[in-house]
């Protein structure tokens, strides 16, 4: 199949490119939310609340959990499941002292030498007066910073949507991992519709061009890992989904845990520093 | 036929805020004032009436700021646009047409030079180059700024004026903030001072990295600085934001900015927090 671009007119009138297909599959009502995938990996799962300063984001879920015995430190957005707990989690979109929740439960792992696992199905940071109040930039700001230095192995998962900025306040780690189908964005394809083609229908268009698919971000080398998904996308069988996200994680825990602290943090240094060079010197 | 329908309408741009006279008179968005442009620019593009910040381009603001012999640097580099995007246009003569308009290889400018009595490294960012939005260029450009800040232990200070991320560059846009961010979590473990210096506008992933996370951080009067836009927010929330709303009060208000400094004071300001900002 010949990759979907918008200036290939003939391809244009296609009526659903594929990157199209995987957006929807990564935002598939049935598709298991980090929480599911977290039900089904870890087991005494102990969460923490709260960021010490403002409150508890409803939207963010941070727990000490094992996995396989092992303790870690998760890190998860929160969707909620019934409408009247969609809306309590804002749709699973931090606020930020969700962001500064976050940042605390890492700090704490690090103090105890845990990793950190984080799970990530957002559309993005929460848009709202409140957040903008609180200081939603600074908090994924130093989300971003802080998360360069830890001390410890960090992984981080796409499971479905990787919304900008707010996707990746959690996921500046060691190991970037994207599900098959899942998607991680600049902006999200309705929005650079909007924007670019001042028409949010063009979403499928826009999908193509943003290259936000796992594929699409292992080609510009954006990504460490894709996971594989049961055929047909992780709804279908969600325990397969999770078993196979397990085995991926211990793969890579085992890899990290294997390297001396002052190592992880540079090799972790060097990959964001030199990440994305799409420049020519002149 | 009415006698007095005209044929054609020729009123144009009656919405337009700024009427230029030939480019030799501007309007001030803010009073109203004709000012004669050449006053405007022997002003740092503030107006002599009421004060209002017009944006300051990249090369004006490193003028404006470094004593005469500073040196440019790192301005060799060009987007390969990695995604070959293309909305209506194509990105690549998106990229083509601002080069050519702005002069400049893309929306950030470096150089080397004094401040007053100290040593600094300028990064400062061109709105007129695509919005100043971040692609793969401005995030290694203001990286090997943080670098050289570092190596040569010079303090580092980088003016903001930027829609955010560029879209025309997907993910990679997005990656620049982390790596940004990763050097200077490197320039703070080496004690060498940074300060975020933000004008209208600071938006997006670039308020939600490097601007926020000055050693100082301080802001223009009237820009606006936020991390979502206005409009996003208002739809979402479906009320109208209050008045200054992402204005540097506003924030000031908040506890995300140290101080907010007219245009005319900045470098005084800049001089004197390095002063102060000298490790021991």
């Amino acid at each position: 199949m010949s990759e979907p671009t918008a200036t290939n007119p003939a391809v244009v009138q296609e009526p659903v490119p594929e990157a199209w297909v995987k957006t929807e599959l990564a935002r598939h009502p049935q598709r298991p939310d980090p929480l599911a995938f977290i039900e089904r990996m870890f087991t005494d799962v102990s969460q923490i609340y709260g960021d010490r300063a403002f409150g508890d984001d409803p939207a963010m879920f941070c727990a000490m959990a094992r996995l396989d015995g092992e303790e870690v430190m998760v890190i998860a957005n929160l969707k909620g499941r019934s409408t009247k707990e969609k809306v309590h989690r804002k749709f699973g979109m931090p606020d930020p002292e969700g962001y500064r929740k976050a940042l605390r439960a890492m700090k704490l792992a690090e103090k105890f030498g845990r990793p950190v696992l984080t799970f990530i199905d957002l559309m993005g940071a929460n848009p709202g007066l409140g957040a903008e109040e609180r200081g939603q930039a600074e908090a994924i700001a130093r989300n971003l910073l802080e998360m360069s230095r830890l001390r410890i192995p960090t992984i981080a998962t796409i499971t479905g949507e990787g919304g900008s900025g707010g996707a990746l306040a959690l996921a500046v780690t060691d190991r970037v991992l994207m599900l098959e189908k899942a998607i991680y964005s600049v902006i999200s394809p309705e929005a650079c519709a909007s924007i670019m083609w001042r028409d949010a229908s063009k979403r499928a268009q826009a999908a193509a061009a943003l290259k936000a698919t796992a594929d699409g971000v292992k080609s510009v080398k954006c990504l460490d890992d894709v996971v594989p998904e049961p055929e047909g996308g992780a709804h279908t069988n969600p325990g397969e989904a999770a078993r196979l996200l397990a085995e991926r994680l211990h793969l890579h825990l085992e890899e990290l845990k294997a390297l001396p602290v002052e190592e992880l943090l540079q090799r972790r240094y060097e990959k964001f520093r030199n990440i994305a060079q799409f420049y020519t010197a002149e | 036929m009415s006698w007095f329908r005209r044929e054609e309408n020729k009123i144009e741009g009656a919405s337009e805020s700024r009427v230029r006279t030939e480019g030799l008179w501007i309007k001030c968005d803010e009073c109203g004032q004709i000012i004669w442009k050449a006053d405007l620019d022997s002003n740092l593009q503030v107006c002599p009436k009421c004060g209002f910040h017009f944006k300051l381009g990249a090369l004006a603001r490193i003028e404006s700021l470094l004593e005469p012999g500073y040196e440019l640097v790192d301005g060799n580099l060009r987007s390969t646009d990695p995604l070959e995007f293309a909305d209506l246009k194509p990105y690549a003569g998106r990229l083509k047409k601002a080069q050519h308009d702005t002069g400049l290889n893309d929306a950030v400018v470096s150089a080397v030079g004094m401040l007053g009595g100290h040593r600094v490294v300028v990064s400062a960012m061109e709105f007129g180059f695509i919005g100043g939005s971040m692609g793969a260029v401005v995030g290694e450009t203001i990286a090997r700024a943080v670098d050289r800040a570092r190596e040569t232990r010079q303090p580092l200070i980088v003016v903001s004026a930027s829609g955010g991320a560029r879209m025309m560059e997907g993910i990679v846009s997005l990656m620049q903030m982390a790596k940004i961010s990763a050097a200077l979590a490197k320039l703070d473990e080496a004690r060498v001072p940074y300060i975020s210096v933000m004008t209208d506008p600071t938006a997006g992933g670039v308020t939600a990295s490097f601007a926020m996370l000055g050693d100082l951080n301080l802001a223009e009067p009237g820009a606006l600085i936020g991390f979502a836009g206005p409009r996003v927010i208002e739809q979402t929330i479906r009320q109208k934001l209050p008045d200054g709303f992402q204005r540097p009060e506003f924030l000031r208000e908040h506890g995300f900015l140290d101080a907010v400094v007219p245009r005319k004071e900045l470098k005084s300001y800049l001089a004197r927090a390095l002063d102060f900002m000298q490790v021991r």
